[in-house]
């Protein structure tokens, strides 16, 4: 290995940032499987404002989001940008403050969403005060990683910078725009659109930030840390700058087909749909570029439980970013749309994909920022099976139920009145979401198995003293 | 590669140079955006009561909702039916509830021009129906039903008892009771913050709306102002079965 690294790079943020991703995962995961049996079993909301379904929801959403995709994306871009400029990040004092700061959001949100205190809008519900705090600590994050890029002493910025970068520049106009609001009290703001245009930047934001948030800048990851794992070069540069160029510029057009059938103009929905579908090819081409950087070393899957989990994210990431087109058809979404389907998509993409490629990286993180091996090997292959079989658990549930409960609202008998009343739609779904509690509880022991494996990973490397060898060591 | 080889292209280019790259991303991400929202504020058939105008209640922003008459008695000016117009406050209360309970999470407001959501929930919703709205509560979800029109369609003693205990009355619902509604009051100053504020962002509340807030709200709990909320819901505007509001 390599010395000198710890004197070189800012190592430390990063590893913080890596554990408190883990910590975060696993307080997400268990807020979301908790919700899940609120809806199998409604008696679990207790009759406790805080605890209710439509409060923890948002604390669920912004958990997984923010608080473990935002440390994960953190620590990677951080550690990515270094080590592909080699050079050390431009400011660690600013770095820190980004840690600070982000947590410091996180902490707010546990406490203000419970309480009831909401924009009420998707994944964007933090009230003013904790947006401004957010915008501020973005662009600290984002001042730092392109300084870090400007100071570099390689020739060339390596691929995943490109869309770490695309990343940051849009979650700013996103984040910015969709949380313009007047703001009537300490905690308390309406949203500065009404209506119509209000659903179409609220749509804006909530594709995007799936499309940037959890889709470029989870990219960044895969295109750093699969060919490193697998230690060979990305399959194609080319196809790289195709999907880089096409998902920055289409992407971004996608928020309007959440918005089929609604009283959103239909000229808008049908761009979103028609961009929505040729997005297919750039997709399946940055994960066709992923898979083939294995090309030829096909056997390392076999032996490699880190290269596992960057794969079969990748096959999660071709598998959603088909379906997501195909939902986005007027006849699909016509069905699809207010069902579990869905909730489905989203899983698939968020506990195949980005938890995926993230645990994968973070396996990967650990053996580097901490000079040892893993705690137990074993354990890892053990995650590796939970979250495969957790999220195929969960996606087939909301598909059942989700295609389930779109055939039952538009059934009619044969005098011509509605089959069911929305009662009994509610009562079919009740083994589903039953069934999709057990495959966000797999998937959650698998997140706490891997808390356990980082935290004794941690442990041994400072008991043994191998962090501290790396940091005296000279260059 | 070497340094000092000369740029082959424009994707070269900016791989050698942060700042080209970055300007280049800032311009390509913002189109999308740009042409699907702006058009959206300018064009007049996004909304429907620029060629209906009977949709907008004619009164709007001239004549107080509910006026305070004397010795307090309040007479309401607008009936249901006579178009769109702002929350009352005590509506305006109940919809900031409904918000802080997170029904959007749940419960959709928005009808799709189908002909099982007709015969379920009514009339499709129009745009301008939510012009009001900030935020707008369309939800992306209904794990329980539609309640873009649910105004009238059950007593207030319904509503009650259900919020308190939904299982009572439909035993396979999921939906969490919500017993403290009956254990707290909306603050009157509150509520004409709100409404100051809501008038800043263009929604037309007259200074007597606002004046009239305390004896809208005075002895009402929260309970009554999720009520009033629900049952004003998808009642504003007559809808004509014979016009086509959307093409």
């Amino acid at each position: 290995m390599e010395t000198g690294l710890e004197q070189k790079y800012n190592f430390d943020v990063v590893r913080w940032f890596t554990v408190m991703a883990v910590v975060y995962l696993v307080v997400g995961a268990a807020v979301g499987v908790y919700i899940a049996a609120e809806l199998a079993w409604p008696f679990l909301n207790f009759d406790i404002p805080y605890l209710t379904f439509g409060r923890l929801r948002p604390l669920h959403t912004n958990a997984v989001i923010f608080a473990f995709g935002g440390c994960a994306l953190m620590a990677t871009a951080f550690y990515t940008v270094q080590r592909t400029c080699g050079v050390r990040l431009w400011s660690d004092k600013l770095a820190w403050f980004v840690f600070f700061g982000w947590n410091l959001i996180i902490v707010s949100a546990v406490i203000t969403l419970p309480l009831g205190l909401t924009e009420a809008k998707e994944y964007a519900e933090l009230e003013w005060p904790i947006d401004i705090l957010i915008a501020i600590v973005w662009l600290a994050f984002s001042f730092n990683f392109i300084m870090t890029l400007a100071i570099r002493k390689t020739s060339h910025i390596y691929v995943s910078n490109w869309f770490y970068l695309g990343m940051m520049v849009m979650i700013t106009y996103l984040h910015v725009v969709n949380s313009l609001s007047i703001p009537v009290g300490l905690f308390k703001s309406y949203s500065l659109f009404s209506g119509t245009q209000d659903a179409m930047i609220q749509w804006w934001w909530g594709h995007n930030a799936v499309g940037f948030y959890l889709t470029a800048g989870f990219l960044g990851m895969m295109y750093y840390f699969v060919p490193k794992q697998a230690n060979r070069p990305v399959y194609s540069y080319r196809l790289s700058v195709i999907h880089f160029w096409a998902l920055m510029f289409g992407y971004v057009w996608l928020g309007a087909h959440h918005l089929q059938y609604t009283a959103l103009p239909d000229w808008t929905g049908s761009l979103g749909a028609a961009v929505s579908i040729a997005m297919i090819i750039p997709s399946w081409g940055g994960a066709v570029n992923g898979m083939m950087t294995l090309s030829g070393a096909w056997d390392k899957l076999r032996t490699d439980y880190v290269l596992r989990f960057l794969i079969v994210a990748l096959a999660f990431y071709a598998m959603s970013t088909f379906e997501g087109p195909v939902m986005s058809l007027k006849t699909v979404n016509a069905l699809s749309h207010y069902t579990d389907w869905t909730v489905g998509h989203v899983h698939s993409g968020a506990l195949g994909w980005v938890a995926g490629v993230a645990i994968g990286s973070i396996y990967h993180l650990m053996t580097r920022l901490w000079h040892t091996e893993m705690f137990s090997e074993k354990l890892v292959n053990f995650h590796f099976w939970t979250l495969t079989i957790g999220t195929v658990v969960y996606i087939v549930a909301m598909w059942v139920s989700g295609i389930m409960q779109g055939l039952m609202w538009r059934a009619f008998d044969e005098y011509g009145n509605l089959a069911y009343t929305f009662v009994e739609t509610v009562d079919a779904m009740h083994p589903y979401y039953a069934m999709r509690t057990v495959g966000g509880g797999i998937f959650l022991f698998g997140a706490i198995i891997m808390l356990f494996n980082v935290l004794m990973t941690v442990s041994k490397s400072v008991s043994s003293g191998s962090l501290q060898k790396a940091r005296l060591a000279t260059a | 590669m070497a340094e000092n080889t000369p740029p082959k292209g424009l994707q070269d280019r900016m791989e050698r140079n942060i700042w080209a790259l970055l300007i280049m991303v800032a311009i390509v991400l913002s189109i999308g955006g740009l042409v699907e929202i702006v058009p959206l504020f300018y064009l007049k058939n996004t909304m429907e009561h620029n060629r209906y105008p009977e949709i907008v209640w004619s009164k709007v922003g001239q004549e107080p909702i509910i006026a305070v008459g004397e010795g307090g008695a309040l007479k309401a000016n607008w009936k249901p039916g006579d178009g769109m117009r702002p929350y009352t406050a005590l509506e305006l209360a109940g919809r900031d509830i409904y918000t802080r309970e997170g029904c959007y999470t749940c419960h959709s407001q928005m009808i799709r021009p189908f002909r099982d959501e007709k015969e379920r929930y009514g009339h499709y919703s129009l745009a301008s129906e939510s012009m009001f709205d900030h935020p707008f509560q369309w939800g992306s979800k209904r794990t329980g039903p539609d309640l873009a029109r649910v105004g009238g369609k059950y007593s207030d003693e319904w509503q009650r008892a259900h919020l308190r205990r939904p299982q009572a009355l439909v035993p396979e619902s999921v939906m969490p009771a919500y017993p403290w509604l009956d254990k707290a009051s909306p603050d009157p100053a509150t509520m004409q913050a709100h409404m100051r504020g809501l008038r800043t962002i263009g929604v037309p509340y007259t200074d007597a709306d606002i004046e009239a807030a305390p004896a809208v709200l005075a002895g009402k709990t929260e309970m009554d102002a999720m009520v009033a909320y629900l049952q004003v819901l998808g009642t504003m505007v007559k809808l004509d079965e014979s016009k086509v509001y959307r093409d």
